[in-house]
């Protein structure tokens, strides 16, 4: 079957397409799109998370002609993805209040949800992948692409996440290497830095 | 290669000389890894590749009756099919140690899950269905799956007839090794003792579980040879089991290191190498073998997981008058690294303590069960989840604090080991239980919040099974002593290519080894001591291949010390003909050339009083320097095969946990509230990375003390729970912070005094939690994982 989708805001298209070809294998093996990674293929692991028509999805569980006709966002795509965002108010890159230390992150708190009055439509963009590699979040990386795609989605919805809320979003996300503490920082990070370049109190 | 559209490639990155060793430095792959661009083993890809797929027995023990392939081979897309009577030579098995694991099977099977036979077609999917295709008939045969059944009398035996150099000196065909460990006299020490306890402890079968599938590529080459491109921890040694099983010369295998997503061990046998070589060799088109997680748990060999009995005296005032141990490893079906787990459970099975009178004895099974090989912490985390229980009981019945008990008895630097051999290196055992005791405690009843309980700080979660009623806490602590490094006399070298010359004017240098990254940072480091020893910003590390002379495996902590070692004594010579170079040239300018101490710094050739004498890229101008060295540890040699003395280690490694849990104890659901580690590593070439080590191989044993088990059915052998939804491994909310206390007592025989570091977290994390959870609850927990009902008792 002939499958039509855009990814990372191209249009393209996937001919010969078997039924039951995962819109993962799709993206890995048809458009040379590497980058979702295939750790279990079973919707355990997160490694394959991409963005579907916004939402953070197992692309190993979604059949590729599920895909029809929709958006898809995978890490290659992240940086426009955000930069595009930032563009409806926030910060397009990752140079934005990055005088924040990981170390100033640690000691970095949430505030109160709705203590400055915003909401979740005034996101705040994280530069989440320049995060993940101050932080030293990244090891073998294996897990990194998923756990992105996550991390940028929960920030958009929560530029304030607590370390809870960070918890909880990315609970479906193993990583075998980290220990979870640095991704943690780097989460933490992005939002200080966020954070930082709204308020102008960048640590 | 052409063709080949995704591979590894050269890693550069620009910094300055502070981003040498010490400091905190990024990794020159986060780049390429937070935007997808890395090429893992998974993604290669190359034009007109096929897709290979492995059969696998679905039985444990079998004879193989008869073997059909003609129905899958008649399948459109099917390009071969490859069965034992395909393999091109008479060399038919490879292995670590023993050459026992063939290719595919023949004759027998041993384990569930052994390849039987390869497909390769141009999609993986007709791939497996044609494998489906492939009939085998079985004749099954009784299992042998524990000590009780393999060595009774009339037992089958795994391996008939057994000709390895282990062979002769254990007591049953079906033991792999037997390592005894006699010093002193146990049995006189005992009458010393005021307080004797004893122990039987089980610990289960543990898995890898990296992320990245096995996988690779293989392309066969013009001049009959092949190329692959392949996840492993040490090509060269792939390389040399590589090709006499396809009977090629080793200069016909070459092999380039491929994006690995993690290891732990579980990449130091092969698993799709030679069958990907094999099937591109017969198709004679690129060949992609790559696991889905169901086949990379049968694709890769399993942490030991082993029985163990312990006797510990201590006399009233606390101190250890002796100890007795027996130490039963399940090896499984083939002997992966058996022989080597078992030299180390044994030799590391006293702990981090003084003992002088021990009696010793640990073996590896030879069974039909799952193979089990090397995994992070190698043969010393089973000892240590006994030896640390052991250490509380007799703490608890002298009535004394565990930590203070411990620092008692803890070894130090000069403390000879029960295989008569002296620690001459810092050890400093009681003060990393006196740092990790001193971190602060976290909260009592950490869930409370202002609006009440946060179910998700609490024991079973967002499945909010409790608000905090049935919930009690508890504090446990541990420690454990690893070896760095390839013991009992392996030649365990390391070889370093370095290269400087002047790129756009400035100096540059390459590295150049056959170092597996896996994650660890290794690519870090070499950048940061080329920085350090040469003075130069820009390093390029070229993709490990086996180009280059063997680096050795990127396993038992080694790697920053002999390949590190390497790195630098290759950039030492480098810096020498860069300054004889200078003398030459400029010598006759300045009289500091031949007299003063001289060092590369920021691109300059400068006097160690910090006088600059030349630019480096005036030295060289397109001269380029270009050495290739091999490096050394202190040697190492062979433990008695009855006493079990000698100098087999060549440095320790030490870490201390202290545990914070809190169980309910209605549903036997546990929390790790914290788990703080104090380690000693020497010298930290890179700060972050040490943390994120340290903090990694925590988890790791957070996750078999309370879920990471692989279950084997014990009356067929067969594997229940080969996937991610019954394997559990540790999630973002199982995890609880780790606070890091970093020590640093240089070794001098090392390398900038650096201590191996990757494995220590890894043993004494599981005790602790366990400690915890007794301390919590007031059980006797003697296996691992702890499960709800081993809490509730139903
Ligand atoms: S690969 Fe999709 S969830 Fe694991
Ligand atoms: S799985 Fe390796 S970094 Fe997360």
């Amino acid at each position: 079957m002939r499958v039509k989708f855009t990814v990372n805001g191209r249009e393209q298209q996937a001919d010969d397409v078997w039924e039951g070809e995962s819109l993962l294998y799709v993206l890995r093996e048809r458009m040379g799109l590497p980058g979702s990674k295939n750790a279990c293929e079973q919707g355990e692991c997160g490694s394959c998370t991409v963005r579907l028509d916004g939402v953070p999805v197992c692309s190993c569980l979604v059949a590729a002609g599920q895909a029809e006709g929709r958006e898809i966002v995978t890490v290659e795509g992240l940086a426009d993805y955000a930069e595009q965002r930032a563009q409806h108010g926030g910060c397009a890159t990752g140079a934005c209040g990055a005088g924040t230390s990981v170390d100033a992150a640690q000691r970095w708190q949430a505030k109160p949800a709705g203590a400055d009055g915003q909401t979740g439509e005034q996101v705040k963009l994280s530069p989440i992948q320049r995060a993940f590699i101050d932080a030293g979040a990244v090891q073998c990386g294996f897990c990194t692409p998923g756990l992105l795609v996550a991390a940028d989605e929960l920030l958009e919805r929560n530029a304030q996440p607590s370390d809870a809320d960070i918890r909880e979003a990315l609970s479906g996300n193993l990583c075998r290497c980290t220990g979870y503490e640095k991704i943690l920082d780097a989460v933490r990070l992005a939002a200080a830095r966020g954070d930082a370049q709204t308020t102008g109190t960048g640590a | 290669m052409s063709g080949v559209t995704r591979t590894p490639t050269h890693l550069t990155q620009g910094g300055t000389t502070d981003a040498g060793i010490g400091a905190s430095t990024l990794r020159p792959d986060g780049t390429l890894k937070v935007t997808g661009e890395f090429a893992y083993s998974s993604d290669l890809w190359h034009e007109d590749m096929l897709w290979g797929f492995t059969l696998r027995s679905t039985v444990a023990h079998a004879e193989i009756v008869s073997i059909d392939t003609s129905e899958a081979l008649a399948q459109s897309g099917v390009y071969a099919v490859l069965t034992y009577d395909d393999l091109p030579t008479e060399v038919k098995n490879y292995g670590l140690e023993i050459q026992d694991t063939p290719v595919l099977a023949h004759g027998k099977v041993r384990h569930h899950g052994e390849p039987v036979a390869l497909v390769a077609a141009d999609h993986p999917e007709t791939a497996r269905r044609a494998a489906a295709k492939i009939k085998v008939e079985y004749a099954e045969l009784p299992v042998v799956t524990d000590e009780e059944s393999a060595t009774r009398e009339g037992a089958p035996l795994v391996h008939e007839n057994r000709t390895d150099d282990h062979a002769g000196h254990v007591p049953h065909p079906n033991i792999v090794h037997r390592q005894p460990i006699v010093r002193g006299d146990a049995e006189a020490a005992a009458r010393r003792a005021d307080v004797i306890v004893t122990g039987e402890y089980v610990f289960g079968m543990q898995d890898q579980a990296f992320l990245g599938p096995e996988s690779g590529l293989a392309v066969p080459a013009e001049d009959g040879g092949v190329d692959l491109y392949v996840a492993t921890q040490w090509l060269h040694s792939d390389l040399r089991q590589i090709a006499p099983v396809l009977g090629l010369p080793e200069d016909k295998v070459r092999m380039t290191l491929s994006g690995v997503g993690g290891a732990f061990g579980g990449r130091e046998d092969l698993s799709m190498q030679i069958h990907g070589c094999l099937l591109a060799l017969r198709t004679g088109k690129p060949v992609k073998i790559v696991y889905n997680r169901f086949e990379s748990f049968f694709g890769h060999v399993h942490r030991h997981p082993a029985r163990l009995w312990y006797e510990h005296g201590a006399t009233k005032d606390g101190k250890l008058t002796h100890m007795k141990c027996r130490i039963v490893l399940d090896g499984g079906a083939y002997a992966s690294a058996s022989p080597a787990v078992v030299g180390n459970a044994s030799s590391l099975s006293v702990g981090p303590y003084v003992v002088e009178d021990v009696d010793i004895e640990a073996i590896a099974l030879y069974t039909n069960n799952p193979p089990c090989g090397a995994m992070r912490g190698f043969g010393a985390v089973q000892a240590c989840f006994a030896y640390e229980a052991q250490m509380d009981k007799l703490a608890k019945k002298l009535g004394m604090d565990p930590v203070e008990f411990r620092q008692l008895n803890a070894m130090e630097q000069g403390t000879l080991l029960p295989t008569g051999q002296v620690v001459d290196s810092p050890a400093p055992v009681a003060e990393l239980l006196r740092r990790v005791k001193a971190m602060p405690l976290p909260p009592e009843n950490q869930w409370e919040t202002t609006e009440g309980a946060d179910v998700r700080a609490l024991p079973g979660g967002l499945s909010n099974t409790t608000h905090g009623e049935d919930v009690v806490r508890g504090i446990g602590y541990a420690v454990g002593i690893k070896n760095v490094g390839f013991s009992e006399g392996f030649d365990d070298y390391s070889t370093a290519r370095v290269r400087m010359e002047v790129v756009g004017g400035v100096p540059v240098a390459t590295v150049h080894t056959a170092m597996a990254e896996v994650g660890q940072g290794g690519v870090t480091v070499h950048a940061q001591i080329a920085r350090t020893e040469l003075g130069v910003d820009q390093v390029t590390i070229h993709p490990a291949d086996t180009r280059v002379g063997s680096a050795g495996s990127t396993s038992a902590s080694r790697q920053t010390y002999v390949t590190g070692g390497a790195v630098k004594n290759a950039c030492e010579h480098v810096r020498e003909q860069v300054l004889e170079l200078g003398r030459r040239k400029f010598g006759t300018y300045h009289p500091a050339w031949a007299t003063a101490e001289l060092l590369l710094e920021g691109g300059k050739v400068v006097t160690d009083g910090g006088e600059v004498l030349a630019d480096v890229a005036d030295v060289l101008e397109d001269e380029a320097i270009d050495l290739e060295l091999e490096w050394r540890h202190r040697p190492t040699e062979p433990f008695d095969l009855r006493t079990g003395q000698g100098n087999g280690h060549v440095q320790y490694s030490f870490a201390a946990h202290r545990a914070v849990v809190e169980v309910d104890t209605a549903l036997g659901l546990v929390k790790v509230v914290e788990l703080a580690c104090a380690q000693d590593v020497g010298k930290a070439l890179n700060p972050l990375s040490v943390i994120g080590q340290i903090q990694g191989g925590t988890t790791q044993g957070l996750g078999v003390a309370v879920m990471e088990e692989i279950i084997v059915d014990p009356k067929t052998a067969k594997v229940r729970n080969p996937s991610f939804t019954d394997y559990l491994i540790p999630t973002i909310l199982d995890t609880p912070t780790i606070p890091v206390d970093v020590l640093e007592l240089a070794d001098e025989h090392a390398p900038y005094g650096l201590r191996g570091i990757g494995e220590a977290p890894t043993l004494s994390s599981t005790p602790a939690v366990l400690a915890a959870i007794r301390n919590a609850t007031g059980l006797e927990l003697n296996r691992t994982p702890v499960r709800p009902e081993h809490l509730t008792g139903t």
